[in-house]
């Protein structure tokens, strides 16, 4: 069973070195684009309790494009791979566990999260964001990223044309994106919305991220939705791919 | 039953040797008998030529009101090249589908030897090798890759695994072209490859759903002797086809599938028996009509009495075909 996820996540590897190039470059575009726009451009003129705008933005950020890499990693390609190139059925005749495949598939999604996030880390750091993460602050962004990479495997398993994974994204994420305290924060919102928006998880994952870049307290009830999404969203995603037949 | 091969016992000759050493036959004879005797005794397993690798009990799928597979009954023995022929939509993937665990069959079951497909998967899934239809290889990777994936994934420990993809390349002549990417291959080489694919883990029975669609003619002979070569190591083999030349070609047995059943099952030359062996051709104004007869005195006696373009010739298979699943389709 090691080995088993091992193969699924070496095969996402292989693909992920080939092109690693054209991976990096995509995923610095969006970034520096939120970057120069609400930092530099509409940051300047915020006024914050503390610290620049561009700190408060930074870790929203990267909860941002950890869910989007990670989700688009691991979607986008399994809904292709079951619906198009049908190589997915290579998976589904080989002697392996829909938990290894899952597995495997989830933590592939992860590690181009991760890089994704580490690309604004570095790159918020040379726009003047003194963030410190610590290992907390990693330990968020992995939960943040598996949660949204099992995510992708229960939409793209799921999901039965390109055109409503596409659909799935503007309604689902894409909104998560703007509202989860990304780019603002959820004290100035009406109450009623700001407890609806709470519920996703997204909130948590930018709340737990800019709690620990500015050195706050351990935000252990954000960590704990977290967990609980990541562990729901995976279970789902193996039992998906074990009906699958 | 086919396939079938004499094989030397050379256990005999070493219990012969020291019986022949205190006798008085002349040396020359002594040897010609230690030639001679194991050449003589084939040591055939009945049970293991004869062995069922594939076997379908009342198999069925329906897909809401249409009933893709209605009730197949089937067995296919050690060695054999079955054919399953039957126009589109008949229910060959559909079968082969259940049968590769891709698919849960509504009713019935299937046997791969010996194990049940629903129950045994991960023994059902050791025993298989499959190249479906669709160009199902990662395009993504390399050739190489490709069959590591697969040696991986059916857990090949890693020097046997490698020794299994030079051997396979060369099997399938991609040796050259072990580093390239799947996406700059041809359609056949990605068939050949999608074969090497399917031997990695040493299935004992194959499964080729339209082995050579979309294929040019000499690709597709390259794919049936490629399929011979496996099928004379004892592979055993489930084609499906709509080509008739390819099954006449190429299967020891063949059933003709149409909506959903078994019409037809027998050697070619059983089921040209069954229709007739001998066809009388009526041109009719554009329509061409067919009359079969059992043997080629019945049909120019028939052909005899006509006015008009005739033209006699043998049966084939696809004869069989039109004549099995037209005649129920009613047109």
């Amino acid at each position: 069973m090691t080995i088993d996820f091992y193969t699924v996540f070496w095969r996402e590897m292989l693909v992920l070195k080939r092109t690693f190039f054209k991976f990096f470059t995509s995923r610095l575009v969006s970034p520096l684009l939120y970057l120069v726009a609400f930092g530099w451009g509409l940051g300047r003129s915020i006024q914050m309790k503390s610290g620049t705008y561009l700190e408060f933005v930074v870790p929203g950020i990267i909860a941002l494009s950890a869910m989007n890499t990670s989700f688009n990693g691991v979607g986008t390609p399994l809904n292709m791979s079951r619906l198009y190139h049908k190589t997915l059925e290579e998976y589904l005749i080989a002697p392996i566990s829909a938990f290894s495949f899952t597995l495997g598939k989830v933590l592939a999604g992860s590690v181009r999260g991760i890089i994704a996030s580490l690309i604004i880390l570095v790159l918020g750091f040379l726009f003047g964001a003194r963030a410190v993460p610590d290992l907390w602050f990693f330990l968020v962004v992995l939960l943040t990223c598996f949660l949204f990479a099992s995510l992708g495997v229960v939409a793209a398993m799921t999901i039965n044309s390109h055109e409503d994974m596409a659909n799935f994204t503007s309604f689902i994420i894409l909104p998560m994106s703007f509202l989860c305290g990304t780019f603002f924060s959820l004290e100035k919102m009406p109450k009623v919305i700001a407890c609806l928006i709470e519920i996703l998880p997204l909130t948590h994952a930018s709340y737990s991220l800019r709690t620990l870049a500015t050195g706050g307290e351990l935000p252990w009830i954000s960590m704990a939705v977290l967990a609980g999404y990541a562990a729901v969203f995976f279970t789902a995603g193996v039992l998906i791919v074990r009906k699958v037949r | 039953m086919t396939g079938k091969s004499l094989r030397v016992s050379w256990a005999g000759t070493a219990t012969l040797i020291p019986i022949l050493m205190h006798t008085r036959i002349p040396i020359p004879m002594r040897i010609a008998i230690i030639t001679v005797i194991p050449i003589c005794t084939p040591t055939v397993k009945e049970g293991e030529e004869s062995r069922i690798m594939i076997e379908l009990q009342q198999l069925a799928k329906n897909y809401g009101n249409i009933q893709a597979v209605a009730g197949l009954d089937l067995q296919i023995t050690r060695g054999e090249i079955f054919g399953l022929l039957g126009p589109n939509g008949a229910g060959k993937t559909t079968t082969v589908r259940m049968l590769t665990m891709l698919t849960l069959p509504s009713a019935g079951r299937a046997l791969i030897n010996g194990y049940e497909i629903t129950r045994d998967l991960s023994k059902v899934k050791k025993e298989i090798g499959v190249v479906p239809q669709h160009m199902n290889l990662d395009q993504e990777l390399t050739a190489w890759e490709n069959l590591e994936l697969h040696g991986r994934l059916h857990k090949i420990p890693r020097a046997k695994r490698h020794r299994r993809i030079e051997e396979l390349l060369e099997y399938v002549e991609l040796t050259g072209r072990a580093k390239d990417l799947v996406s700059k291959f041809s359609g056949g080489m990605k068939r050949r490859l999608m074969i090497a694919r399917a031997l990695m883990h040493y299935p004992s029975v194959l499964f080729l759903d339209e082995p050579t669609v979309g294929l040019d003619p000499q690709t597709r002979r390259r794919i049936w002797d490629l399929i011979r070569k496996m099928n004379g190591e004892e592979m055993t083999v489930l084609l499906t086809t709509h080509y008739i030349e390819e099954a006449e070609m190429l299967c020891h047995r063949v059933g003709i599938m149409d909506r959903g059943r078994l019409i037809a099952l027998g050697t070619p030359k059983e089921l040209k028996q069954k229709v007739g062996e001998v066809v009388v051709e009526i041109l009719n104004h554009g329509n061409t009509g067919y009359n079969f007869f059992k043997n080629r005195e019945e049909a120019v006696q028939f052909a005899g009495k006509l006015e008009g373009s005739v033209a006699i010739r043998e049966s084939n298979l696809e004869d069989v075909f039109v004549e099995l699943t037209g005649r129920k389709v009613g047109d």
